[in-house]
């Protein structure tokens, strides 16, 4: 049975009709329709997703690859929008409908008093559309149209309170940095149409043998391979969009949208998206260790070190932010060792863990009243207790504890960093066995602090001034309190914390399910087993990491048990125990341990310098050029001296000639007889 | 064959303009008359376009008069898909900009519309004549209504701005015109396509080049030539911008690819190095000047350039490819792409332009400091200004993105450093475009005028709408402007890379 192309359309498509009815009518039909209709759409969505799904991976329906409709012919070459659906694409698919449901649902209560409400449904909406189309390609022409479409959705949302400063400089830095690694994507797609004259990832894939014998000269006379070049412009666009250092800069400032995208958008499917393409192209991808391997070490980096800065964070927000950054990185880790099959994995588990960490975290913010910093919490797992369990779910899952989701996918991880022999194999494989430990470590300090030790969220009052002195009208007056007034309508005992309505604990726990059980339950068929046959390519005999995995992987309860006996676990262990002691045990000692490590502290607190050089240098230094070449190039030069000076010549030159035209007859038989003169003069001299 | 509908496309505006201007007082029935004079003429945008087979290069709906028989000059008129889908945009661009002057143009309005279909029929002229001189005769003629929209509606310097503006293009076009004659006196004949085909050695060439280049250069317009463009928007009316902007460059565009390639082959493949520089410099260096702006209008004339740059470049890149590659697949694409991103900067430029004019209309001023935050009082305004930035930013499923994506596919084949500059205009066009967006847009209510602000009325809302649909439409299905387009790109690919030698 073969899928059906109109049940494909219209899972994308209902999300944007439900987009455009709430974003376009959604004054005129009010606020409650049109968070129904965007949640019926997105639900529908969903449903066939699970249907498509059913049918690829149970029924075995043959892979659909085929063209919607041609967006243009030009010479000769037929660009046009069509899908792929394969087990890959229906697993994307599946985690991307499902959770943008659970945060549509969600949503209904996050933003229950917010001015803005229909239009948050529609651009939740339409970043579901262009996730799924970015998913679903089956061409790179609109596999670039949704990466940018969701990067766009992303710059509306995080801009979403755009009367905030720090809002609307953070959407702008994430589109800007985003541009600057498609940049890199639009020349590794003009590359692949210059060597197979075709947009069509089947073309590129057969034509790969081809690719790889060719080499493009970009400097002086050292000839690239070609496939080496594509790679790394491709992957350059997966930095930017995953944000992998060093264009991982926008995604900490991205918080600064509500919580419900930062867990949908800059959580779950889109920085995700980076890891899908890199995944969807492995053909290319393997034919490149060079590429591989500039894949790894950044991955690798990017997990260790964006791991440690979730230590120092205050902000809830951005705990789980860098927490994104470091999973990414592992992600990306996987790629480089040829282990797609581990990175989309983890991809998929990481989707539902971290945006269960999200929303709670969001259910957290709404009792503290939009008070973000931990610091000033604590005590919680009383007054909330669904959130309380849940968020444990998703810090269990993230850091690996045997049996849970996360654990599946990231000891996959560990393991085929541990058997890769690519070059910058030994670092990742240090740099993922550390983070192990700093994930646990930072996981549990939030934890720990959030929903333990003494209630500290009295001390401080309200409205929390020091990290939303930007937060103005849209603060908490308007979307601040709205959960409560479900339950209560009573502001009078608003001080005392308490669980979320259950628009808001529903998606946690729908969330928290699979954070648990879809590891293992999914881990035989999709790295143990031929799940992702077909999807993606690895080269064994080059790049067998994936064969120890699997090995592993066939077998999720030995995996588990065998995994007590190994370095990860105990790593993670030492994580939580050591936050136990530092946060909860002697809760003095980290004061004290900051003070002794200042100038560790002194760079974690600056991100290493990132925010300030583009700043100061990259940002200052281009307006300064901008500046340069209008002043002196187009006022003084071209304008002042050529244009304007041409003018002012030819009017000098004119007052000098006007001055010969006196009016006085004598004048004129003057210079007639001059003229006279030296005319004869020249023919008698010069005609010798 | 002989048929009638492009000369009523040309004669009605300049006749109907004529009329219109006859109403002087009866500022109502002026507004009336224009509006309809300009939309009938769009209707007849219809039947061209339905008639036409855009398979073919062959030149239809013709029309082929005497006009000067002591020269040889005839009134030869005919579209081919070069030239349809800029005179369709003529017409189309024509009707807004007629409807955005509604309220806002108080002074002599009868002449004020009169100017602009008087314009729009001139324009339409320049892009059918089949006639080497009839198209100098609309060329030239072109340029006396725009000088006096300047001159007569323009703001505080629009004297300096209109003699800057009538000098830079009058100095191009003179050297195009001892062009034309030196070939007249070769062949007898100024039908273009005589022109097309007659022989001319190296050397002839390359002067006929650069004699086309400098007038149409200048029109485009291309560094280090464009220094009118940013005076001439902040001086002239919205109106003025729009068409200026939208319309009036993509001349300069449409005469490289009508005279300047296809007449002297063999200097463009010598000369390309040159053209292909001065575009990079356009999206480049332009993209820095654009990004330090403090006048929306400048910001959107200098992004202009930037952005025309990729019709030059595009128009160009066809020589180094079939150099580099060995073969012409691709060439077309560089065409093609030229031809898209002058329609869509067309559709673009003129609603930024549009935008400008509707807050302009509020606060009286341009600079960007004078606003902020304009989204809380006008929240549908704040919308589509910024689907039109993004467009500018060329963003997919935007027609920005459709002329750019095409033009950087055929430069990677040329080059790998063309592609890759041509790409900067990614982050350089959205860093100008969304910075300026972040200032004028987003934020707190900027200051009391910001305050008054009123959202748009119906009028405008219809103006920015229209262009909005055609915007989105044109990203998302771009395929009918490249299949009216194909024949004649085919043909004029294999023009340009033959040589007269």
């Amino acid at each position: 049975m073969s899928l059906n192309p109109n049940l494909l359309l219209w899972i994308a498509l209902l999300p944007l009709v439900a987009s455009v009815i709430a974003g376009l009518f959604g004054r005129f039909i009010g606020r409650q329709p049109a968070a129904l209709v965007t949640i019926l759409g997105v639900g529908a969505s969903c449903v066939l997703s699970l249907v498509v799904f059913k049918q690829v991976v149970f029924d075995h329906a043959p892979v659909f690859n085929d063209a919607v409709y041609t967006w243009l012919v030009s010479d000769g070459i037929r660009m046009s929008i069509g899908f792929l659906v394969d087990p890959l694409t229906v697993m994307m698919m599946v985690v991307v409908t499902f959770v943008s449901l659970c945060v549509h649902v969600y949503t209904i209560g996050y933003m229950a008093d917010d001015p803005g409400y229909q239009r948050f449904f529609s651009y939740i909406s339409l970043f579901t559309f262009a996730m799924l189309m970015l998913v679903m390609s089956n061409n790179f022409l609109q596999l670039f149209f949704g990466w940018e479409g969701v990067g766009l959705v992303s710059y509306l949302l995080i801009g979403f309170w755009y009367t905030r400063p720090t809002a609307i400089f953070a959407n702008m830095k994430a589109f800007l940095v985003n541009r600057v690694g498609d940049f890199g994507f639009l020349l590794g797609i003009a590359a692949i149409v210059y060597f197979t004259g075709s947009l069509q990832y089947s073309d590129a894939f057969a034509a790969v043998d081809r690719i790889a014998a060719e080499h493009i000269t970009i400097f002086g006379g050292h000839a690239w391979s070609a496939l080496t070049v594509i790679c790394i412009c491709l992957f350059i666009g997966a930095m930017g969009k995953s944000a992998q250092v060093p264009l991982h800069v926008w995604l900490p400032d991205s918080m600064e949208g509500p919580t419900p995208i930062s867990a949908l958008i800059h959580a779950a499917t889109m920085v995700t998206a980076g890891i899908f393409m890199v995944a969807r192209m492995s053909p290319l991808f393997e034919g490149s260790d060079t590429a591989l391997s500039f894949v790894l070490v950044i991955g690798a980096t990017t997990a260790l070190f964006m791991g440690f800065l979730g230590i120092i964070q205050n902000d809830i927000k951005r705990v789980v932010a860098y927490s994104t950054l470091s999973q990414l990185g592992y992600m990306t880790v996987a790629l480089g060792v040829s282990a797609y099959s581990a990175g989309v994995f983890h991809l998929m588990t990481h989707a539902f863990f971290k945006a269960l960490l999200f929303l709670a975290a969001g259910s957290v913010i709404i009792a503290m009243h939009h008070n973000q910093d931990i610091r000033y919490m604590g005590g919680l797992r009383k007054y909330m207790p669904v959130t309380w369990i849940t968020s444990l779910i998703g810090s269990l899952a993230l850091i690996g504890t045997p049996f849970f989701s996360g654990f599946y996918s990231k000891d996959s991880i560990i393991l085929a960093a541990e058997h890769s022999h690519i070059w910058g194999a030994g670092y990742a494989q240090f740099a993922v066995l550390a983070g192990v430990f700093v994930t646990a470590f930072y996981s549990f300090r939030m934890y720990f602090l959030v929903f333990h030790g003494k209630e500290r969220f009295r001390d401080k009052p309200f409205p929390a001034e020091q990290d939303h002195a930007a937060d103005d009208s849209h603060g908490h007056d308007e979307h601040g309190h709205e959960a409560h007034k479900g339950d209560h309508g009573d502001h009078g005992h608003a001080h005392e914390p308490h669980e979320s309505p259950a628009v808001v604990w529903v998606p946690l726990v729908l969330l928290a399910i699979p954070s648990i059980l879809i590891g293992g339950i999914a881990v035989a068929s999709m790295l143990g087993g031929s799940y992702f046959d077909g999807s993606i390519f690895v080269n064994l005999e080059k790049h067998p990491a994936m064969e120890h995995v699997a090995e592993h992987a066939a077998h999720p309860g030995t995996m588990g048990w065998h995994a007590f006996l190994t370095l990860p676990f105990w790593l993670a262990l030492a994580g939580v125990v050591v936050a136990w002691f530092l946060y909860l045990k002697r809760p003095e000692l980290p004061a004290a341990i900051a003070a002794r490590l200042k100038p560790l502290l002194w760079v974690l607190e600056r991100k290493y310098g990132f925010d300030w050089f583009n700043e100061n240098v990259i940002a200052r230094a281009s307006r300064g050029l901008g500046a340069l070449l209008w002043n002196v190039g187009d006022k003084a030069i071209i304008d002042g001296a050529a244009v304007n000076g041409s003018a002012l010549t030819v009017g000098w030159l004119a007052g000098i000639v006007r001055r010969v035209q006196t009016g006085f007859l004598y004048s004129y038989a003057f210079w007639m007889v001059i003229g006279l003169a030296l005319l004869l003069g020249w023919f008698l001299v010069g005609r010798h | 064959m002989q048929t009638t509908l492009l000369s009523l496309l040309i004669w009605l505006p300049i006749v109907g303009g004529f009329l219109v201007m006859a109403l002087g007082a009866r500022v109502a029935a002026a507004r009336w008359l224009a509006l309809l004079i300009s939309v009938v003429t769009l209707a007849l945008c219809v039947p061209l376009y339905a008639g036409f087979d855009g398979s073919t290069a062959a030149f239809q709906f013709q029309q082929n008069l005497p006009w000067i028989p002591a020269f040889n000059a005839r009134y030869s008129i005919g579209v081919d898909g070069i030239a349809l889908p800029l005179i369709i945009l003529t017409a189309f661009i024509t009707v807004p900009v007629i409807i955005a002057a509604w309220t806002s143009v108080t002074k002599r309005v009868a002449q004020y519309y009169a100017a602009f279909l008087i314009m729009e029929g001139l324009m339409i002229g320049v892009f059918s004549a089949m006639d080497a001189l009839l198209f100098y005769f609309f060329w030239e003629a072109m340029l006396i209504p725009m000088f006096l929209i300047i001159g007569i509606w323009g703001g505080p310097r629009r004297i300096y701005a209109t003699i800057k503006f009538f000098l830079y293009t009058f100095l191009g076009s003179v050297f195009m015109l001892v062009a034309l004659v030196y070939m007249y006196l070769q062949t007898q004949d100024y039908s273009i396509a005589a022109l097309q085909a007659m022989p001319l050695t190296l050397e002839e060439q390359r002067w006929i080049f650069l004699a086309f280049f400098a007038a149409f250069a200048v029109k485009v317009p291309m560094w280090p030539v464009h220094t009118w463009l940013p005076d001439a928007h902040v001086e002239a009316p919205t109106g003025g911008s729009v068409v200026l902007a939208a319309i009036m460059l993509k001349m300069g565009g449409y005469g490289l690819l009508r005279f300047a390639l296809p007449i002297a082959p063999d200097a463009g493949r010598e000369l390309d190095g040159f053209v292909i520089t001065l575009s990079l410099i356009a999206v480049v260096y332009i993209g820095f000047v654009a990004l330090v702006q403090q006048d929306m209008k400048k910001l959107i004339a200098y992004s202009s350039i930037a952005h025309m740059g990729f019709v030059t470049l595009g128009a160009v890149l066809a020589y180094d490819i079939v150099g580099a590659t060995g073969s012409p697949a691709g060439a077309g694409m560089g065409l093609d792409g030229a031809m898209v991103q002058m329609i869509s900067h067309g559709l673009i430029s003129g609603a930024m332009f549009l935008c400008v004019g509707v807050m302009y209309d509020r606060v009286h001023s341009r600079e960007i400091s004078a606003y902020g935050g304009v989204i809380n009082k006008m929240p549908i305004f704040g919308a589509f200004m910024v689907l039109f930035s993004m467009a500018n930013s060329g963003l997919p499923g935007t027609s920005g993105f459709v002329g750019e994506f095409l033009v950087v596919l055929a430069a990677f084949k040329a080059n790998f450093w063309y592609a890759a500059l041509a790409a900067t205009t990614l982050i350089l066009g959205a860093a100008y475009t969304l910075w300026l967006v972040k200032r004028v847009i987003f934020g707190k209510v900027g200051n009391h005028h910001v305050a008054e602000m009123k959202d748009v009325d119906g009028r405008e809302f219809l103006v920015l709408g229209v262009l909005a649909v055609s915007v989105v439409l044109l990203g998302v299905w771009p395929a009918p402007l490249l299949d009216m387009m194909r024949g004649s790109i085919e043909h004029l690919t294999q023009m340009i890379l033959a040589t007269k030698l």
